[in-house]
């Protein structure tokens, strides 16, 4: 094992039912580096951080930890002892515990907890870092943002060797990022080794020092940071070149068709969520956008148009006639479909079939007594399938099985199955690889020309920048403003964002 | 609370109310609901509820209770369920009943065999949910039915125990000094409660302590509260789950010693429905089935406040049988109904305060 | 984009069959067939003689075994319902038929205390009792759909004061229905040797299919059962969906207590249809249905409900105390689903590849 090594995986393997996760992938991590490791979905990275957290346990290969020579690890606990530790994605710590507890619970000698000296502790950890809560007050009590950075705190006071973030920043906006990576340099000059799993490429160029690309459960190789531009990164990743990048990379596009009908149209639209009233149109094949930072209102204003959280004022017309919809249902059979966010907690029906959770939207329009028979559903799903290349073992495979983007695609087929007028896409390149996001890309542009309308909504600007015609700007959940054609450009967005007022504040 | 003149987030954070936590709160509820009950039913029944040895007899009949109850609360605080309590009661007073009367044992022995039932148990079930990871329904649900059975297996039919030694436990009774009442003659009679009452205290304080203070106890919560997180936390949710169950079986075992010692007798139909008061009891208290929440003390008082709905029932003089279910099912209704409400009205505070949180600290940077 | 096209190696026949969760009640049921195969095949004779009334009728353990069966059969298809939409247990069904029960007596009778003839119409009986539970079916409902109150906390309160209300409904009296018509719904229809109670359930088991084959009713129920949140966003209304089932589940209890009452043509409120919930909830256990809710197969758990009958007449055949049948159950209980625990399937499995790992290595060898 090299000197300045912290952690070397050699030759890892991992098989599941059915599914080679990780062959023969190797790894290292060096004192005080911030090392990205990124691949596709399906290319192994998860599975690869819970081998080396002991959540999976690796069926052959050898772990290396620097003062420690080989060792076995085999759960949770056994990695904490070995000063890896984990940040997760999703928020792994007790919403009903305070958060000097979530610091300090399950680790520490002794079997009594010293309430007054926890408590002590905590805060000052906290105010180190600059976050700004109580110690004894309950977790639940704070925002997403804020419990993802106790649990960074918690990882760092437990002075670990090995710091694994796994996609941190998925739920923080510029702000909290920035504050993250700062901590991050702290933790790099005391000689702590991070992994950063991300897909944010700006954020892996902004703050690490080597690339490990995963791809189908191979390594296809460690790079620094100064010699791999992000083309060569991005193609790395996919193992080709990649010309679909740069065939989308034209001119925004324009909307021609201003004078017609509006498909969807909505005045004084506000909802329980608490965004301000706001007008929205959009004509047949038009695609426009939400923009702005995290919680400035994009998601809650497609929810309202949908119906999907309680509608408190506005009115509606499709066509040109007025409708009600203040219920998911009720917009659905106005022709609108809504791919939600959070396709775990919204989207997907985890134990049912692709076929079933490609067919659930239309059924549900067809009514209570029209079941499809079992030949039409297959015939839909197959369809499906088969247009928009999804990767499953069979129709009947459970969706939860699937990776992330080819469950997205599932979604993403239910609501096409349904043939909307007006289709909602709320983040649908999110947590996907770059393959598949610019076939999203290219296929919402498809959708408009074929006369659909589409509202795009990605936290990555230039995804809408290459797709929409229009961009609305929020801001505090106020809509400030709307871009359009020469104004489509990443400063004019950010400047929007920003505004002028606030210097009146 | 204006926090638009506020500099940085810092203080204005610490500027705001204190906020119980949800186990706090329902607790608190719990305890003054009943303490307005019995302010009540002092001033409108007058008669028997200022007498301090009525509150006493509350306890003294219900003791078996509140260490059930505290098993349970513990059970769901973990996140599960143990509807076997009530058997296991029932299998307890049978078996030292026969061993007593029919082997001519000892009582101390009898003890014994009480927590060694409870324990067995506790450890079979425990297993099986905790490291086989069975439904904690399934196999309590299958625990009581073999509880019950058995009941019946060692014995038939109901009698009382006339083991000498036993019979002068049952009898103790120890005097509360300075409570008591005067009779009409002017003689003074104290208050006194069974030996079981001092046993149920003991339990609660001990077991408030281990959820308090160790770190055994704060890790049930966690479990309760997240189990997914609890095992990412480095806790051993398995182990911690196994015990909680060992914990319950236990009491049960004690419990039933002490319900043994109340009714004096072994017969099959004791303690029937014990498991659902326990669960009833621990709800009033402000545990939550869910997990994560509870605390020891308001079970205690869930307790006494089934304990008084029902001495109210019967000095109201509804004495239909059906009168005492019905009620307890009502106030059960109502707890439930105003817990869900206050827990869910929480849930949308604390989204709309963080979402404002994060708002305000995004603006001065942008 | 790269071609993931690892595709999994196609499951065998075997892999395939036993991959529906009706597996467990098949397995459990040939298990007790070889069992009393073995004990004595004559368990298996089925007679046909005359009844008391000079009709000739059926009879021997298969038949007893379809008779007694069926009211749980009935239950177990509303069981299934509500939790694979509400993930928990209803467990107030045995009060709900003491209430149904007493309803549809007090209608008969007209308020009297015994009576030679239908005083109203038994139609009329019939649906007012199912009236009156799937109100109470609806009473659970709400407080589960809307109110969010677990299921199983939720029908604590049914369970706590059902049966009394079912006293109450008849002012604690025991009504006598003399009319022998009433008497057909539980023993037999003169001229006809097939029990009636397995009729109704054959009835009711062809009604809920072509329910499942001609509505969305499956499809709705999983969805709400695995993702709420989701459902609703496909245009689903959880809540009504959830109350459905509440009320579905009503109105088996209905016909199951219709059953009940026939049988005896009185009610006795206390026992009537007592841990019948726990048998329906065994049943739905018993069939593979996941207790948390989702996906869901009714026939599972109707073939669940006849084994667990099968059983308790297995075990009266060997003349096991009525008291101790609890026990008994239990441990078949635990060994079925231990076996079926996932945990312990997987050890099996990894003891079946290892077998034949060394399998293939002996053949590369010889």
């Amino acid at each position: 094992m090299n000197d300045d090594s912290l952690l070397e995986m050699r030759g890892i393997c991992k098989y599941f039912p059915g599914v080679k996760a990780l062959q023969n992938v190797d790894f290292t991590l060096r004192k005080g580096e911030i090392h990205a490791l990124m691949g596709e979905n399906g290319a192994g990275k998860s599975t690869l951080i819970k081998v080396l957290t002991g959540v999976h346990v690796k069926d052959e290969g050898d772990i290396f930890l620097k003062d420690k020579g080989k060792v076995q690890i085999r759960s949770p606990q056994e990695a904490q002892n070995n000063g890896i530790s984990t940040v997760y994605q999703e928020i792994t710590l007790c919403p009903n515990l305070s958060v000097a507890e979530n610091i300090f619970i399950g680790r520490g000698k002794g079997k009594f907890v010293k309430w007054r000296s926890m408590n002590k502790k905590a805060q000052e950890l906290l105010d180190s870092l600059g976050i700004a809560i109580r110690a004894n007050q309950q977790l639940a009590s704070c925002s997403i943002a804020v419990q993802q950075m106790v649990a960074i705190a918690r990882a760092v006071d437990m002075e670990c060797s090995v710091l694994i973030l796994d996609e941190p920043t998925s739920s923080l906006d510029e702000n909290e990022v920035a504050k993250l990576f700062t901590l991050m340099r702290q933790l790099k000059e005391r000689g702590v080794g991070i992994i950063f799993v991300t897909h944010f490429l700006d954020q892996v160029y902004e703050v690490c020092d080597r690339i490990t690309v995963l791809r189908d459960g191979t390594l296809v190789g460690e790079y620094k940071i100064e010699n791999l531009p992000r083309l060569q990164l991005v193609s790395k990743m996919l193992g080709k070149d990649l010309d679909d990048m740069a065939d989308i990379k034209e001119a925004a596009p324009v909307y021609e068709g201003k004078d017609t009908t509006p498909v969807y149209e909505g005045k004084g639209l506000c909802s329980s969520e608490g965004i301000n009233p706001f007008d929205f149109e959009i004509h047949p094949g038009e695609v426009n956008g939400f923009t702005g930072l995290l919680g400035s209102g994009r998601s809650e204003c497609v929810r309202t148009i949908f119906g999907a959280d309680k509608v408190t004022g506005g009115t509606v017309k499709m066509d040109g006639k007025p409708v009600k919809i203040t219920k998911p249902r009720e917009a659905m059979m106005n022709g609108i479909g809504y791919l939600p966010e959070d396709r775990k907690r919204d989207g997907i029906v985890g134990d049912l079939s692709v076929k079933d959770n490609i067919i659930l939207a239309l059924q549900v329009k067809t009514g209570f007594f029209k079941p499809f028979s079992k030949a039409k559903a297959l015939e839909f799903a197959n369809e499906y399938i088969k247009l928009l290349d999804i990767k499953t073992a069979s129709v009947n495979t459970p969706i939860k099985s699937l990776s992330g983007g080819n469950q997205q695609k599932v979604i993403l087929a239910r609501w096409l199955l349904t043939h909307p007028k007006y289709l909602i896409l709320d983040e649908p390149t999110r947590g996907i690889d770059i393959g598949t996001k610019t076939d999203i890309q290219k296929l919402v542009l498809k959708l408009a020309s074929e006369g659909m309308s589409v509202t795009f909504i990605s936290s990555e600007t230039d995804e809408m920048l290459r797709t929409c015609s229009r961009l609305l700007v929020m801001r505090d959940r106020k809509l400030v403003g709307e871009l359009t054609g020469d104004q489509l450009t990443q400063s004019a967005v950010m400047n929007t964002i920003a505004g002028g007022e606030k210097n009146a504040e | 609370m204006n926090m638009s003149n506020v500099n940085s987030s810092v203080s204005a954070v610490k500027k705001t109310r204190k906020r119980m936590t949800d186990t706090n709160l329902l607790t608190t509820i719990t305890v003054t609901v009943f303490v307005v009950m019995y302010v009540c039913a002092i001033l409108f029944l007058k008669e028997g509820f200022l007498k301090p040895q009525t509150m006493l007899n509350l306890i003294s009949t219900n003791a078996y209770l509140i260490i059930l109850a505290c098993g349970m609360s513990l059970v769901m605080i973990t996140g599960g369920i143990d509807i076997s309590v009530g058997g296991v009661t029932a299998l307890v007073a049978m078996s030292c009943a026969v061993y007593l009367d029919m082997h001519d044992g000892n009582v101390y022995i009898s003890m014994l065999i009480a927590i060694g039932i409870g324990l067995a148990f506790g450890l079979v079930q425990g297993f099986l949910i905790a490291y086989l990871k069975i439904q904690p329904f399934i196999v309590t649900l299958a625990g009581m039915f073999f509880a019950r059975g058995m009941t019946t297996i060692v014995h038939t039919n109901p009698f009382n125990v006339s083991n000498k030694d036993f019979v002068e436990l049952k009898d103790t009774r120890i005097i509360i000094p300075l409570l008591g009442s005067t009779t009409k003659k002017g003689k003074f009679i104290p208050a006194t409660i069974e030996i079981g009452v001092i046993v149920a205290l003991v339990i609660v304080l001990l077991l408030f302590c281990l959820l308090k203070w160790t770190k055994l106890g704060r890790s049930f919560y966690a479990v309760g509260g997240n189990k997914q997180s609890a095992l990412m936390l480095g806790i051993n949710v398995q182990r911690t789950t196994f015990i909680s169950y060992v914990i319950c079986g236990l009491l049960a075992g004690i419990g039933g010693f002490v319900y043994f010692m109340h009714v004096g007798s072994g017969s099959p139909s004791h303690a029937t429905g014990a498991e659902m008061n326990a669960i009833a009891s621990s709800i009033i208290g402000g545990t939550m089935l869910t997990g994560g929440v509870g605390n020891i003390i308001g079970t205690l008082f869930g307790v006494l406040t089934l304990a008084l709905i029902q001495n109210i029932v019967a000095s109201l003089g509804l004495d239909q049988p059906w009168w005492t279910g019905i009620t307890i099912a009502a106030m059960l209704c109502i707890f439930l109904v105003i817990q869900s409400i206050i827990i869910s009205r929480r849930k949308k505070a604390d989204m709309k305060a963080a979402a404002a949180q994060s708002n305000k600290e995004a603006a001065p940077a942008s | 984009m790269p071609n993931n096209n690892v595709q999994p190696p196609k499951a065998s026949l075997w892999a395939r069959l036993t991959r529906h969760q009706i597996v467990i009640p098949i397995a459990a049921l040939l298990l007790l067939t070889i069992f009393n195969l073995i004990a004595d095949p004559s368990f298996f004779n089925i007679t046909l003689s005359d009844n008391s009334n000079g009709d000739p009728v059926l009879g021997g353990n298969l038949i007893t075994i379809i008779d007694n069966g069926s009211e749980l059969a009935i239950l177990a298809i509303g069981m299934t319902l509500v939790t694979a939409a509400s993930g928990g247990q209803d467990i107030s069904v045995g009060a709900a038929i003491a209430i149904s029960g007493s309803a549809l007596l007090r209608v008969l009778c007209g308020g009297e205390r015994t009576v030679d003839t239908f005083k109203n119409p038994l139609i009329l009986a019939f649906l007012i009792a199912c009236l009156v539970s799937m109100a109470f079916g609806a009473f659970n409902g709400v407080l589960v759909a809307f109110f969010k109150i677990q299921p199983m906390v939720a029908t604590l309160i049914l369970f706590t004061a059902g049966r009394n209300i079912a006293c109450w409904i008849n002012n604690s009296e025991l009504p006598v229905v003399n009319d022998e018509r009433l008497g057909y719904f539980g023993n037999y229809i003169p001229g006809i040797p097939i029990p009636t109670p397995f009729l109704i359930a054959v009835a009711c088991f062809i009604i809920t299919f072509l329910i499942m084959k001609f509505t969305n009713i499956s499809l709705y129920v999983q969805s709400v059962g695995i993702n709420e949140k989701s459902s609703r966003l496909n245009g689903l209304n959880p809540e009504l969906i959830k109350l459905m089932t509440y009320v579905l589940l009503g109105l088996c209890v209905a016909v199951a207590a219709l059953i009940k009452v026939g049988r005896i043509s009185q009610i006795n409120y206390s026992v009537i249809a007592k841990d019948i919930e726990m048998d329906a909830i065994l049943a739905v256990a018993l069939g593979g249905n996941a207790l948390g809710g989702g996906k869901f197969s009714i026939a599972s758990s109707v073939l669940g409900a006849y084994v667990i009958q099968f059983l308790t007449t297995t075990l009266y055949k060997f003349e096991v105390n009525a008291a101790a049948l609890p026990a008994f159950k239990a441990v078949v209980v635990i060994l079925l689903v231990v076996m079926s625990a996932p945990t312990v399937r997987e050890k099996f499995s990894r003891l079946g590849r290892k077998l034949k790992k060394s399998k293939t290595a002996e053949a590369g060898n010889s």
